[in-house]
């Protein structure tokens, strides 16, 4: 365009068609770059799919694993188990012992006597007799099966083919409807009917609080037993509410004990490794070559050493934080302090302030928005790697959940610790949030950097908004 | 003072009080400060006797011993250090796998939050209604620690990358999600305007209008976020996702005798992460200040 204004006339077609070439190269590049792009992506998204063996993978997956995880994870079962030996009769919240009911109670769709009869309501009815097992299903029939010692599980079968939900053998018999599942083979008949919700989630069995609605609990309080009540819940042994507080505290500790640990053992380190602060320069980059190593060596790393020496638990993460981070912070704080402005710490320094004086009234205040909106953001963002952290040199929601999920079946508690652990995070990345607004009201949580020219990410290249 | 400038009484009591207030001011200011510093530090030394309690072994006896670990490694790889190269060998594939892990759910998750950043942010979205339900689901992405998201997987899937592949990339986009729509609050309207006045589609008007705005900005993020990533799918490795921090996990689990192993896994992993944070160190200065020029 310049061109055009500053050669009037004749070179003007010779510029104009010059101009046009020059668009044509362009836009064939940048056409070629928009088809050139996307292809490299997808290949390579083709290598990725066959260097993972992803073909493969709906063969390995395992759907039932699916099935179970997901049913499990917002119903429980209750299991009624009737011991073909003895003829006890016992129920069980997800056939745990901590959720077994009393013995000779039960929850009122299960009646117990001789014959013991369990509701599945919708006329679905399973009878554990003395001798035969009969679950009557709405449009189909009584199904009956005898255990016995000698001959394995008879089962007497309404006439027609046998449904795919219904599974006989010699030994055992294994019925499944949409009200519940029964099982029966020598040594026990089993019935299996499933609830929605978190079981026992405030109480367990064994507390006299179990069962009651919210306003007899409220009625309660008020009569003086608002501490037993909370003291059943608090120990409630399914749920574990103590030591998953405790556990959350410890994940927090660790983030809070590594984040402020890094920033104070990084901001005197990272004077040496400035510019305008560290006149020595041996010492300037062997404090920088510090920081890039401590960085370098990986907090999976430093979480495995550190593990060895410290053994399991909360201080172990925090170390393993506190050190990843200072190279972090290092880098950061030294970058922030190289960019600090002269004038004022001159200015201090004309009143006759001492070097301490100067460093604190001419250095750190400038400096403050930086650093505390970086250690806040770190704080945030370090809630999450405690949890990671936890989970591997155990400590904190980190082994809680990673327990809970290797036993494979307690799903309801591994969503529960998810849930916990997203609400978590969110309420430190909404609080940090706040104190950075409030503590840095002048920079609105940005680093100061706005009155250098230079951009911002090529100045600091750590620095996150 | 009162001398020099023989002003009346009232003059003087001003300046008095404006000093008194001023010191007074200093004073509880000062005051506050301290007791802020005092909390501070007693939060700072329970805590750490806090975790100190809780923690296996405690930090006065194992301070002394940090050393222990990485010396026995160092003095094992050094006995055997014929053997380091063909361990380094051995292990490389694993490296490439960390990072394929990486880039892979980097270049999704990245994918994925350029949607997410679009469909949130005020002028672009394509839905303008729907935009606190994208935030909403960009911060539940990035609040989710990778590290859930890859047991369950693993569970349902079997071991392998892909669990960690998926659980980080629903992380980063989050993450990158997040900073895109920062990055596009500060991109001009004025492309979409004319695409729109053309009749461009929803589409067109991104791809055109403000993906080459902001695209050395995502880019970069992209890029650093890809140096975080790294970092994660060595650690998932270690829960069982595949790559080297698998096989780090099985060579410490051996303990002594194969600590020649670890040395090299360490070797492998440090040099990588700092050859990768120079790379993309260099590439994002140079997209910044191309991006300026």
């Amino acid at each position: 365009m310049t061109t055009l204004d500053v050669n009037p006339g004749a070179t003007l077609p010779c510029d104009a068609a010059a101009l046009k070439q020059d668009m044509t190269r362009l836009f064939r590049a940048k056409k070629l770059m928009a088809f050139a792009l996307p292809l490299i992506v997808l290949a390579y998204m083709t290598y990725v799919f066959f260097a993972f063996e992803v073909p493969g993978l709906w063969e390995r997956a395992s759907l039932d694993n699916a099935r179970t995880l997901v049913s499990d994870s917002y119903s429980y079962k209750t299991h009624v188990t009737r011991d073909n030996r003895d003829a006890s009769v016992s129920v069980a919240i997800e056939g745990e012992r901590k959720g077994s009911y009393p013995e000779g109670e039960a929850p009122e769709w299960v009646t117990l006597g001789e014959t013991t009869v369990i509701d599945l309501e919708n006329g679905h009815i399973v009878r554990f007799g003395p001798e035969t097992v009969e679950y009557d299903i709405p449009g189909y029939g009584t199904v009956r099966a005898t255990p016995s010692r000698s001959a394995g599980v008879q089962a007497e079968l309404p006439a027609g083919d046998v449904p795919d939900w219904i599974s006989t053998s010699k030994n055992r018999l294994a019925i499944k409807t949409e009200a519940g599942r029964l099982t029966v083979t020598r040594n026990r008949s089993e019935v299996f009917r499933y609830f929605m919700g978190w079981e026992l989630f405030f109480f367990t069995l064994d507390s006299p609080y179990h069962g009651l609605g919210p306003v007899a609990l409220l009625e309660k309080a008020f009569r003086g037993e608002a501490g037993a009540i909370f003291n059943d819940f608090w120990t409630n042994k399914m749920w574990r509410h103590q030591d998953v507080a405790w556990a959350i505290g410890e994940t927090l500790l660790m983030a809070f004990l590594g984040t402020i640990g890094a920033g104070i053992v990084a901001l005197p380190l990272a004077f040496l490794a400035t510019r305008n602060f560290m006149p020595i320069r041996t010492l300037r980059f062997a404090t920088r070559r510090l920081f890039d190593f401590v960085r370098g060596v990986d907090s999976l790393i430093w979480t495995v050493v550190l593990a060895r020496a410290f053994g399991p638990g909360p201080l172990t993460g925090a170390l393993a934080i506190l050190v990843t981070d200072t190279g972090t912070f290092g880098k950061i704080f030294s970058e922030a302090l190289e960019n600090v402005d002269e004038k004022q710490i001159e200015g201090v320094a004309s009143t006759g302030a001492k070097p301490i004086q100067r460093y604190r009234f001419g250095v750190i205040p400038q400096v403050t928005p930086v650093l505390l909106s970086q250690l806040l953001y770190f704080l945030e963002s370090n809630t999450r790697s405690a949890t990671i952290i936890g989970a591997i040199t155990g400590g904190g929601i980190g082994l809680l959940l990673t327990q809970a999920i290797i036993t494979q079946k307690d799903w309801e508690e591994v969503a529960y610790y998810i849930v916990l652990v997203i609400l978590m995070v969110m309420v430190m990345d909404w609080f940090s949030g706040i104190l950075r607004r409030r503590l840095i009201q002048s920079d609105s949580g940005k680093p100061r950097r706005k009155t250098t020219k230079k951009p911002p990410l090529r100045n600091m290249p750590f620095v996150l908004p | 003072m009162a001398d020099l400038t023989a002003a009346p009484p009232s003059g003087a009591s001003t300046t008095e009080a404006i000093r008194a207030q001023y010191v007074d001011l200093t004073r509880r200011k000062r005051l506050y400060g301290s007791i802020l510093l005092i909390v501070f530090i007693a939060m700072m030394v329970a805590g750490f006797r806090t975790a100190d309690d809780r923690n296996a072994g405690s930090f006065a006896d194992g301070f002394t011993r940090i050393f222990d670990y990485p010396a026995e490694v160092l003095s094992e790889a050094t006995e055997k250090a014929v053997q380091l190269p063909g361990h380094v060998m051995h292990f490389f594939p694993a490296l490439v796998e960390t990072l394929n892990i990486a880039a892979a759910s980097t270049l999704i998750g990245a994918i994925f939050g350029t949607l997410f950043s679009l469909l949130a942010t005020r002028g672009m979205a394509l839905w303008p209604s729907l935009i606190p339900l994208f935030r909403r689901v960009m911060d539940i992405c990035r609040a989710i620690p990778e590290i859930v998201i890859a047991l369950v997987l693993i569970f349902l899937l079997g071991g392998g990358p892909v669990p960690a592949m998926i659980a980080i990339a629903i992380h980063t986009a989050g993450a990158l999600g997040k900073l895109f729509s920062e990055v596009n609050e500060n991109a001009s309207l004025k492309p979409i305007e004319g695409l729109s006045s053309v009749g461009a589609t929803w589409a067109q008007r991104m791809w055109l209008g403000v993906i080459p705005q902001v695209g050395p900005n995502y880019v970069s993020y992209a890029l650093l976020r890809f140096e975080i990533n790294i970092r994660a799918s060595a650690i998932l490795g270690f829960v069982g996702a595949g790559g080297i921090g698998y096989e780090l996990k099985n060579a410490m689990s051996w303990g002594k005798g194969r600590y020649d192993e670890a040395a090299a896994i360490f070797i492998l992993l440090f040099v990588t992460i700092v050859v990768v944070d120079q790379i993309s160190g260099k590439l994002r200065d140079r997209l910044i200040n191309g991006a300026n020029q």
